[in-house]
C-alpha cells in the first residue's frame, strides 16, 4: 500500500513539475502580456494542483491534507482573479497607451 | 538531495539579491525585492525557523513590497544615477559585512552556544507551546514592548512628513476614484480569506509558528486590499477610534508591564497561573495595533483635498 | 521520498528561475510582475513539498501566507499605477504602459 502510495505521488508530482516547465515555455515563448497571463494563470496552476493531489498521500494527518487541498483552492482561486487585474491592467496599457510613460529610468531613456 | 535543493535556492537567492542591486530602475528593483522576500522566506523554511519565514513573507515581501511599489512608482525622474565610487563604496561596504557575518557564525565552536536549553526548561511556566513566542512575549517581554513603542514613533514619523494643515485629515486613497472590476473581484475572494488566516495566526501561534507579529501582517494587508477596492476610505488622523486602536497594543502592554510589579514583584511580570490569558489578551490588543500602524506606515502622510 | 521531492523542488526552483531571467530582460514592468507571480505559484509548489519532505505541518502555514500575499503584491502593483499618473499631474484611471529603459 504505502509502494502503491509512493507510486502515485511520484507520478502526480512529476506531472505537476511537467506542467509549470510548460507554463515557464509558454511564459518565455508567448508574444506580449495578455497572452503570458494564460500560461501562468493555466498551466502553472494544474501543475499546483496535481502536485497537491500528490503530496496528499504522504500527509502526515487528515488536518494537513486539509491545509493542502485548502492552500491549492486559494492559490486557484486567488490566480484566477489576479489574471483578471494583470490583464485589465494590460488591456488598459495597450488601449490608453497615450498616457504618460511611468517613472523612468535614472539618467533618462524613458518609454514612449 | 537537499543538498541539491539548498545550493539552488542559495544561487536563487543571489541572483534575485544581484537584481534587486542592479536593476535598471526603482520599479523593476522594487518587484525584484519582492520575489527577493519570497525567496528568503523559503530559505527560513529550510533553516527550520518557520516563525521568521512567516514574518519574512508578510512583511518583508508583503508590506515592505508595497511600500517600495509605492515609493518607486511616486519617485520623480532622477537625473543621475548614482557614481560609479559610490556604488563601488557600497558594494565594499556590503562584501566586508557579509563577509564579517559569515567568519563570525562559521567561527562558532561547535556546538555553538546557545540559550535553547534554558528556554525549553522554562517554557512549562508560561503555559505556551510555541519557544519562539515563549521568548517574544514572556522572556524577551521588555523587547517586544520597546519594539511596538518604536514602532508607533515610525508611524508619527511619518505622519509629521504632512503638512501643517493637514495633519488632520485621512492620507490619500489608493486609488483614487471607483476601483477597477477586477481589483474589487480580488478584494471580495481574498479579504474573507486572509482575515481568517490572520486571526488564525494570532491564536494558533500561542503553540506553533506563528504570532501577533505575522497575524498582524495578513489584517494590514487584507485592509490594504480594501482600501485598493475602494471598499474602504484611508481613517482620518484625527479618529479618536483610530488613535485608541493604535495606542491599545503598546498600552496594554505596558499595563501589563505595570501591574506586573504588584502581582509577581517584577516589571511585566505576569500573575503566576494566568500567563496565558494575560498573555493572549496582550497579543490582541498587539495585533490590532500593529495591524493598522502596518496599514498607515503603508498609506503614508495624511494629505488634504489636492496633493501638492 | 524526501529526495524526491527535494529533487523536485529544486527543478521547480531552477524552471522559476529561468522565468524570472527571461522575463527579466524584457522592459515590460508588468511581464516583471508577471514574473514574480510564477515564483510565488511555484514557492507554495516546494513549500507544499517541503511541508511533507520535513514532516512539518506548519510550512503549509507559509504556503498560505504565499499564496494570500503573492495576489495581494499583485493588486499593490496594479493600484501603483494610479500614484505614477498622480506624480504627474494627471487624473483618472493610469495604466502602466509599461515600458522601464
Amino acid at each position: 500500500m504505502s509502494g502503491l502510495a509512493d507510486l502515485f505521488t511520484l507520478a502526480c508530482v512529476g506531472v505537476g513539475v511537467a506542467f509549470f516547465a510548460a507554463g515557464t515555455v509558454g511564459l518565455l515563448r508567448l508574444p506580449d502580456t495578455l497572452t503570458r497571463i494564460h500560461a501562468l494563470a493555466k498551466a502553472d496552476n494544474v501543475g499546483l494542483a496535481f502536485i497537491a493531489l500528490g503530496l496528499l498521500p504522504q500527509a502526515a494527518s487528515v488536518l494537513d491534507g486539509a491545509k493542502m487541498v485548502a492552500v491549492w483552492l486559494l492559490a486557484q482561486l486567488a490566480s484566477g482573479a489576479v489574471a483578471q487585474v494583470m490583464g485589465q491592467m494590460a488591456n488598459a496599457a495597450a488601449s490608453g497607451g497615450a498616457g504618460p510613460a511611468p517613472a523612468d529610468a535614472p539618467g533618462g531613456g524613458g518609454a514612449p | 538531495m537537499s543538498l541539491v535543493f539548498d545550493a539552488v535556492l542559495c544561487l536563487l537567492v543571489l541572483g534575485v539579491g544581484w537584481r534587486v542591486v542592479a536593476a535598471p530602475a526603482a520599479l523593476p528593483a522594487a518587484i525584484a525585492f519582492i520575489a527577493y522576500g519570497l525567496l528568503l522566506g523559503l530559505a527560513w523554511v529550510r533553516l527550520a525557523a518557520v516563525d521568521v519565514a512567516l514574518t519574512e513573507v508578510a512583511v518583508g515581501s508583503g508590506i515592505a513590497g508595497i511600500v517600495l511599489l509605492r515609493a518607486a512608482a511616486r519617485v520623480p525622474q532622477v537625473s543621475a544615477a548614482p557614481s560609479a565610487a559610490l556604488r563601488l563604496g557600497a558594494a565594499v561596504l556590503s562584501l566586508l559585512v557579509a563577509g564579517g557575518l559569515a567568519v563570525m557564525v562559521l567561527g562558532l565552536p561547535e556546538p555553538a552556544p546557545t540559550l535553547a536549553g534554558d528556554v525549553a526548561r522554562h517554557m512549562p511556566a508560561t503555559g505556551l507551546g510555541n519557544p519562539v513566542t515563549g521568548v517574544l512575549m514572556v522572556f524577551r517581554a521588555l523587547d517586544t514592548v520597546l519594539e511596538m513603542v518604536v514602532l508607533l514613533l515610525a508611524l508619527i514619523a511619518v505622519w509629521a512628513l504632512a503638512l501643517e494643515r493637514d495633519w488632520r485629515n485621512a492620507p490619500p486613497p489608493l486609488w483614487p476614484g471607483p476601483a477597477p472590476a477586477p481589483v474589487d473581484f480580488l478584494a471580495r475572494i481574498l479579504v474573507p480569506v486572509g482575515l481568517l488566516v490572520g486571526f488564525y495566526q494570532l491564536w494558533a501561534g500561542a503553540d506553533v509558528p506563528g504570532g501577533k507579529f505575522q497575524g498582524a501582517a495578513l489584517l494590514a494587508a487584507m485592509g490594504l486590499l480594501l482600501m485598493m477596492a475602494g471598499r474602504m476610505a484611508p481613517p482620518e488622523a484625527r479618529s479618536l477610534r483610530l488613535r485608541v486602536l493604535l495606542l491599545a497594543g503598546p498600552f496594554a502592554f505596558l499595563a501589563v508591564g505595570v501591574a506586573g510589579f504588584a502581582m509577581a514583584g517584577t516589571f511585566l511580570g505576569y500573575p503566576p497561573g494566568f500567563e496565558k490569558p494575560v498573555i493572549v489578551a496582550v497579543e490582541v490588543a498587539a495585533t490590532a495595533s500593529v495591524a493598522v500602524t502596518l496599514a498607515l506606515l503603508v498609506l503614508g502622510p495624511p494629505a488634504g483635498e489636492r496633493r501638492p | 521520498m524526501a529526495d524526491l521531492l527535494f529533487a523536485a523542488g529544486a527543478v521547480l526552483l531552477v524552471v522559476a528561475a529561468l522565468g524570472l531571467v527571461a522575463l527579466w530582460r524584457t522592459r515590460a514592468v508588468a511581464d516583471q510582475m508577471l514574473a514574480v507571480q510564477l515564483l510565488g505559484s511555484a514557492g507554495v509548489a516546494v513549500l507544499l513539498m517541503l511541508a511533507v519532505a520535513a514532516g512539518d505541518g506548519s510550512i503549509l502555514d507559509v504556503a498560505l501566507l504565499l499564496a494570500l500575499l503573492a495576489a495581494f503584491a499583485a493588486a499593490a502593483f496594479r493600484a501603483c499605477g494610479s500614484t505614477v499618473f498622480r506624480a504627474r499631474g494627471t487624473a483618472g484611471d493610469a495604466p502602466f504602459t509599461g515600458d522601464q529603459s
